[in-house]
């Protein structure tokens, strides 16, 4: 374990751990509790797999009563939960609590109604993102947000973090394709929020669930919006001698009116990487390469192909490839898609991180970064979405040698406060989590999460959902709730009065 | 102390709500004052005005990001982006024209107070879906920023969009943070005529479900638009593109009838006047958004006449339903029921008077749980209930 801390198990709960775990076998009967620690280790970690912690106890419950009744007696009894769905966030945001249950959703696995006529689907939150896909894509239709991991992550999980992907600059982010929510609060309360139809006046609850990590409620059914496939997607490998070319070039996209479907960057260590792993045909000799694709009518696929390949040329592309079939640009995506694991062969271990930065940023923040990796003497390889600022540096380390995880994690730390140096934010897509708790301080003031906070009192006063993620300091909520003006000892202000 | 605040930044704004909760005073805040008859009639003995909160802070049409201060008039905001070739996609409506006030009056605050959107909501989502960040003051008189200033960000919770729709009863907004998109080059209509209510919505959702990338679906019965019925279909985007989609439409609907097609401007002018709820203006007959899933529109309202003298016309595909009672009685109970009846949906009260819109749930009555849940938030950002109180629910 590293410098991350985790609040310090609470004693008088370890020690009810029997009690707790009979309470738990009555509500969920049969293999759904989970107590041998052998057992358990499947859940000790999600994808940041640089910590681990084993759970108190995993509860996968089967229903909707299931899951109100396990919330309502960790509320009444004091034990916090940790709600996970696939356990893919990258962020730390599934970490298990040694003194708290876990509260797996991955029995809710049934695509519940699918209504092509008002384009709506309703699934459990246990279904995978490109599950709902499949499950509609014999009439044409798919599900727009897709992060990297859509083949495995749970839309529950795509919920709690507002999932996004290579799509979301033209379709959004989760938060956009959301409808309705059924949901469990930790009193054991069941809300539905939304529905089939677009808006719901009152409070915009569904916003303030959708990227909550799991700090706010448990969805235990969502309904999401599906679209027809475009027509057609085409798609251009262009390679630049300088980032700074590449940036303008994407600037110049989309002031030319084009948002394309996906529009992803590679620095010269990844397109390197990348090439090495799967043969692309990625050029070597440059700087930055841009994959752009462009997807719609067939018509306007072809006419926008042609104006984004004369901005290319406008802004010095050395490399220009067009997508002739479809199996070519399957190609051009197979290195991007496989950069990871490229990555993962040139170094033994490697730390992806998560910021965004206002695009014309871009030049100055990759100079920067290699002045840091000379700081911290350790590598590292961009990937990013171009389209909206999205940087994925990967920082390469091993860690075998002792010292490199902390000097990967506070190059990471480095990063990310670059990037809200240069007016950008810490997370694009993979959340706080414990990963980027402490950095909050970074991109918000103490008022600013104070305001954050009081949302999780109205939701979870007694702070038992998911606690030590996203905030770096545990205000309890009565002190929270102290209103810090007395009467008639403020000065008049100044202001204008007619 | 009754009086009008106006305050010129958000420092005074801090100061004037810190004033207010101090004081136990409750503030109304209006930045032109053009949505006043919507919602609850606000009772207060001060008023917070925001128009001279205004002025584009910073714009970066390649970042498609603009930050605006809160009381910048919205007319003003459209005008900046549309000569950088940009547009607000979210195509907030103009309740003017309803209300019996003057047409684009309103602010960029007021926009996101009442989560205004038009017919793009059903491709382009509501000015939720094109916030990204916000400083605000809550009721306590703290100022705070959330979101951010570039357009991917899930760094902590989405404050900025819970806010939208919140009819400043949490926070007054002081500065807002947009997503702007890339204006369409051109745009057309494709126009059904003579089609019964069902056999519309039948066509606009075949429409919705296809891949032309249709960017407005509505349906106005005979007697609402003209006395024929006409059924709409907006395209937009380039040239080549919005033909090309308008004859896939063609193939796709050639059992509902041989089309017409509305030239740009004339697209144009049918959209805003759908937008804007213009065949309800002019009249003082209340007037309910009702919101559903779109294959039930026109089954809540065949339920509907069956009890109530209603004109309607739908948009969204179906799933905004535009209704006024002919008799000029609000009639609560039977839309509220009916529409639980036709599947369920959300029914607001959008025009009517004052003693109405007092007496009666202008905004859809919410569960047990959901309405103690509203409370909690309303009071961990608004104990003293000083902002706007009693706009939304009564006690909130």
């Amino acid at each position: 374990m590293t410098a991350i801390a985790m609040p310090a198990p609470d004693e008088d709960v370890l020690s009810r751990r029997q009690d707790i775990l009979k309470a738990l076998k009555s509500i969920v009967p049969g293999e759904g509790v989970i107590h041998e620690e052998r057992e358990m280790r499947a859940y000790e970690t999600d994808a940041l797999t640089a910590y681990r912690q084993l759970p108190l106890i995993v509860v996968l419950p089967e229903t909707v009563d299931q899951v109100a009744r396990v919330l309502k007696y960790c509320h009444e009894n004091n034990v916090k939960v940790v709600p996970r769905g696939a356990g893919t966030s990258l962020s730390g945001g599934a970490l298990p609590l040694a003194d708290g249950v876990l509260l797996s959703m991955m029995k809710f696995n049934q695509v519940l109604d699918i209504d092509f006529d008002n384009r709506a689907v309703v699934v459990q939150p246990g279904v995978t993102n490109l599950g709902i896909t499949r499950a509609v894509e014999d009439e044409g239709f798919y599900y727009a947000p897709d992060p990297s991991s859509q083949i495995a992550c749970s839309i529950g999980g795509n919920i709690a973090e507002n999932s996004g992907g290579v799509h979301c600059l033209k379709y959004g982010l989760t938060t956009n394709n959301v409808l309705g929510l059924e949901m469990v609060l930790i009193t054991g309360e069941v809300i539905r929020l939304g529905g089939k139809h677009l808006d719901s006046e009152g409070y915009d609850f569904l916003a303030l669930m959708t990227g909550s990590e799991g700090l706010l409620g448990v969805v235990t059914e969502v309904t999401v919006r599906i679209l027809q496939k475009p027509e057609t997607a085409r798609a251009l490998l262009i390679g630049f001698p300088t980032s700074e070319d590449g940036g303008r070039c994407v600037a110049d996209i989309i002031a030319a009116g084009i948002i394309p479907g996906g529009m992803e960057m590679m620095d010269k260590p990844a397109i390197h990487a990348a090439e090495d792993f799967v043969n692309a045909g990625y050029p070597r000799d440059v700087e930055a390469l841009l994959i752009v694709e462009l997807d719609g009518p067939e018509k306007e696929v072809d006419f926008l192909i042609g104006r984004v390949e004369e901005i290319a040329r406008a802004n010095q592309a050395s490399h220009v490839r067009i997508s002739q079939s479809e199996e070519e640009r399957m190609t051009f995506w197979a290195g991007r898609k496989a950069a990871f694991p490229a990555v993962g062969r040139i170094s033994p271990d490697y730390l992806c991180m998560d910021g965004t930065i206002p695009r014309r940023e871009l030049p100055k923040v990759l100079a920067r970064m290699r002045e840091l990796s000379e700081k911290h003497g350790l590598g590292v390889a961009n990937v990013f979405h171009a389209g909206d600022g999205n940087l994925h540096p990967l920082i390469l380390y091993d860690a075998n040698k002792p010292g490199e995880l902390d000097a990967a994690e506070a190059f990471g730390a480095d990063i990310l406060r670059l990037c809200v140096e240069v007016g950008g934010v810490l997370t694009g897509e993979h959340g706080v989590g414990i990963e980027k708790r402490d950095l909050m301080t970074d991109m918000f003031t103490d008022a600013d999460l104070k305001q954050q906070q009081r949302v999780k009192c109205a939701f979870d006063e007694k702070q038992l959902l998911n606690p030590g993620k996203v905030f770096p300091v545990l205000h309890r909520c009565a002190e929270l709730g102290k209103m810090h003006v007395h009467k008639g000892q403020l000065p008049f202000p100044d202001i204008p009065r007619f | 102390m009754d009086g009008v605040l106006k305050p010129r930044d958000a420092r005074e704004i801090e100061n004037a709500v810190k004033w207010a909760a101090a004081e136990e005073q409750p503030l109304e805040i209006i930045g032109q004052g053009s949505k006043r008859g919507l919602g609850r009639p606000v009772q207060a003995a001060h008023v917070l005005d925001l128009s001279d909160v205004s002025g584009v802070e910073d714009y970066e049409p390649a970042e498609l990001v603009l930050t605006v201060k809160a009381g910048t008039p919205i007319a003003e905001i459209e005008r900046l982006v549309d000569e950088n070739g940009q547009e607000l996609s979210f195509e907030p409506m103009d309740y003017g024209p309803l209300q019996g006030s003057e047409p684009g009056m309103g602010t960029i605050g007021g926009v996101i107070a009442a989560n205004l959107s038009g017919p793009r909501r059903l491709k382009a989502g509501a000015a939720r879906d094109h916030i990204l960040g916000m400083e605000a003051v809550s009721g306590r008189g703290e100022i705070f920023n959330s979101g951010g200033k570039v357009v991917k960000n899930v760094t902590g919770y989405d404050l900025p969009r819970a806010l939208c729709g919140s009819f400043g009863t949490l926070a007054v907004a002081a500065t807002v943070t947009l997503k702007v998109n890339p204006k369409p080059e051109t745009s057309a209509s494709f126009i059904l005529t003579g089609l019964a209510d069902k056999t519309a919505v039948a066509a606009l959702c075949k429409a919705m479900g296809s891949s032309a990338e249709v960017s407005g679906a509505a349906h106005l019965p005979a007697g609402v638009g003209g006395d024929e019925s006409q059924t709409v279909l907006r395209l937009e985007g380039f040239e080549t593109s919005v033909d090309y989609r308008f004859n896939s439409l063609l193939d796709l609907l050639r059992q509902y009838g041989r089309p017409n097609r509305l030239d740009e401007a004339g697209s144009r002018s049918l959209w805003q006047t759908i937008r804007d709820v213009t065949p309800f203006a002019g009249t003082t007959t209340p007037v309910w958004r009702v919101s559903l899933a779109p294959t039930n529109g026109p089954g809540f309202i065949e339920m509907l006449r069956r009890q109530i003298k209603v004109q309607a016309f739908y948009d969204w595909s179906g799933g905004l339903v535009w209704l006024t009672v002919a008799d000029g009685l609000v009639h609560e109970t039977e839309i509220r029921e009916t529409l639980e009846a036709a599947g369920g949906g959300h029914a607001t009260l959008v025009r009517a008077g004052l003693s109405e819109r007092t007496n009666v749930d202008v905004f859809q009555p919410q569960p047990t749980p959901l309405a103690k849940l509203t409370q909690r938030l309303k009071t961990q950002f608004d104990p003293s209930g000083i902002l706007n109180p009693g706009r939304m629910v009564s006690g909130v």
